[in-house]
């Protein structure tokens, strides 16, 4: 074990691991925006609305991730959509993840109670308005878990991106294998990266669920 | 004609799951400041029947009248949406489960209606909510969430909210039979101030007692028809059917 090679490469791995954050950040915001579309138009009255948001689940869920980024990268410029790395891997993942998440919150959605909808019907609401002011408020809580489970995936799922050049984590990771000839501690920084930014977001995710814990407690 | 037409008319209502009819025809007229009290054994059809009247349930055909405007119309999409949002405003409904907010405050749960469907005011909404509370009894609980309070002081914050949209009628879906025994009572008492003010009411009820004594016309249900109605007194004490007899003889032996 070559200890002081990883005291030489940590600060690179540590530099790349802001990469790998930044692209789960980016992949997850779009990710969010894309889920709770999809999972809206999987309760919409209007029939082909609802068949398109299923479509799409299972499209993006029954494709590997890599496939999708290929198309997207080097597929897309045959379709006049030339992408950076960066982008073309934040875009591929936040719609990816999105199939996924959307499952979360319609199962969330679901778990509010009919009676709920059923008494902002009454008073002369809206679906929409249903849906914005009683039943996505109150499934948010309940989604919070399976969206942390999601977006802790999407981290580690980065590492894909860099099969199309993006020098995140993995990608930094092998350049100093082919320099080093040390793959062993090369990639065990780099997961012991991965593990530090998995922890982050578990802790993020347990304060959220704190927060909204707090919040029903002042309640109950 | 809002002078003669009566506040609620139901034309020939019917209503099938599938091939299993559950209202076989009903009619129903409700005159403005009148009382009507639907009884009858589970499964008779009349949760449904009340449901129909904002169309929370939909029906297979026949028409739906609130003050003669026809609540039921054959419109299509936004159309209907627009309409049945805008109606529905004018029917306060009251159900067994409450189905309060619980993500919001007992003022909230009051003044979102007010304030966001017929545009008033936070503070005008804020005084009609605090008038209700006090006129349900519970002025104190207004920052409270609906967790912190029992079943019927839910039940008056329930009643409060859908009084807050003014509307011509009240539609009470078994309002009491979630509740403690102990707590039916504070909840009868609300109902039979409204009742008092002559607020129109349409009140599915398992309680005979209190029917007999707040309506004006009761209707004995079952298998999707009216069996029997008339005098509230007449048919819950004295009805000329056997299903009622049946009925009530069981009902009061429990």
């Amino acid at each position: 074990m070559d200890f002081q090679l990883i005291g030489r490469i940590l600060p690179y791995i540590a530099e790349a691991s802001l990469l790998t954050t930044s692209l789960t950040i980016c992949s997850l915001v779009i990710g969010l925006i894309v889920a709770t579309i999809v999972a809206i138009g999987r309760f919409s009255r209007v029939t082909p609305i609802r068949w398109l948001a299923t479509a799409y689940v299972s499209i993006m869920r029954g494709t590997p991730l890599l496939v999708q980024l290929f198309i997207v990268f080097f597929g897309g410029p045959q379709l006049g959509l030339e992408l950076t790395p960066f982008v073309a891997g934040v875009l591929t993942m936040g719609f990816n993840i999105g199939a996924y998440m959307s499952e979360g919150i319609k199962g969330a959605i679901i778990a509010v109670e009919k009676g709920q909808s059923e008494a902002s019907r009454s008073l002369g609401f809206g679906r929409f308005d249903t849906m914005r002011l009683f039943i996505l408020p109150q499934a948010a809580a309940l989604m919070i878990r399976s969206l942390g489970v999601n977006t802790v995936i999407l981290s580690k799922s980065t590492a894909l991106v860099s099969t199309i050049g993006v020098v995140e984590l993995t990608y930094s990771a092998q350049r100093f294998v082919t320099s080093t000839y040390k793959p062993f501690e090369v990639f065990a920084v780099a997961g012991a990266a991965y593990i530090a930014i998995v922890a982050v977001i578990s802790l993020i995710v347990r304060g959220v669920e704190h927060f909204f814990d707090a919040g029903r407690r002042a309640k109950a | 004609m809002t002078q003669q037409a009566p506040m609620i008319e139901l034309r020939q209502i019917r209503k099938s799951y599938g091939s299993h009819e559950v209202l076989k025809g009903i009619d129903l007229s409700v005159a403005r400041g009148k009382i009507v009290s639907i009884i009858g054994p589970s499964g008779s059809g009349k949760s449904t029947l009340l449901r129909s009247i904002n169309m929370l349930e939909e029906t297979s055909s026949g028409e739906i009248w609130l003050d003669g405007q026809q609540v039921n119309r054959p419109l299509k999409g936004r159309a209907f949406e627009n309409h049945i949002n805008h109606i529905r405003q004018e029917m306060g409904m009251v159900f067994q489960q409450f189905n309060l907010f619980p993500h919001l405050t007992v003022l909230q749960n009051i003044m979102i209606g007010p304030m966001r469907l017929k545009g008033l005011t936070k503070a005008a909404a804020l005084d009609r909510a605090n008038a209700l509370l006090a006129k349900v009894g519970l002025a104190d609980k207004g920052h409270a969430y609906p967790a912190r309070l029992s079943g019927g002081q839910k039940q008056r914050v329930a009643i409060a909210r859908a009084l807050a949209m003014q509307p011509k009628v009240m539609l009470f879906d078994e309002a009491t039979s979630a509740l403690d025994p102990e707590l039916v009572e504070e909840v009868n008492q609300v109902m039979k101030q409204l009742a008092a003010e002559h607020m129109t009411m349409l009140i599915v009820t398992h309680e005979m007692r209190f029917a007999a004594e707040v309506s004006d016309h009761a209707l004995f249900m079952d298998g999707g028809v009216v069996v029997e109605q008339g005098d509230p007194r007449q048919v819950l004490s004295n009805p000329i059917e056997e299903r009622t007899r049946a009925f009530l003889r069981k009902h009061l032996s429990n």
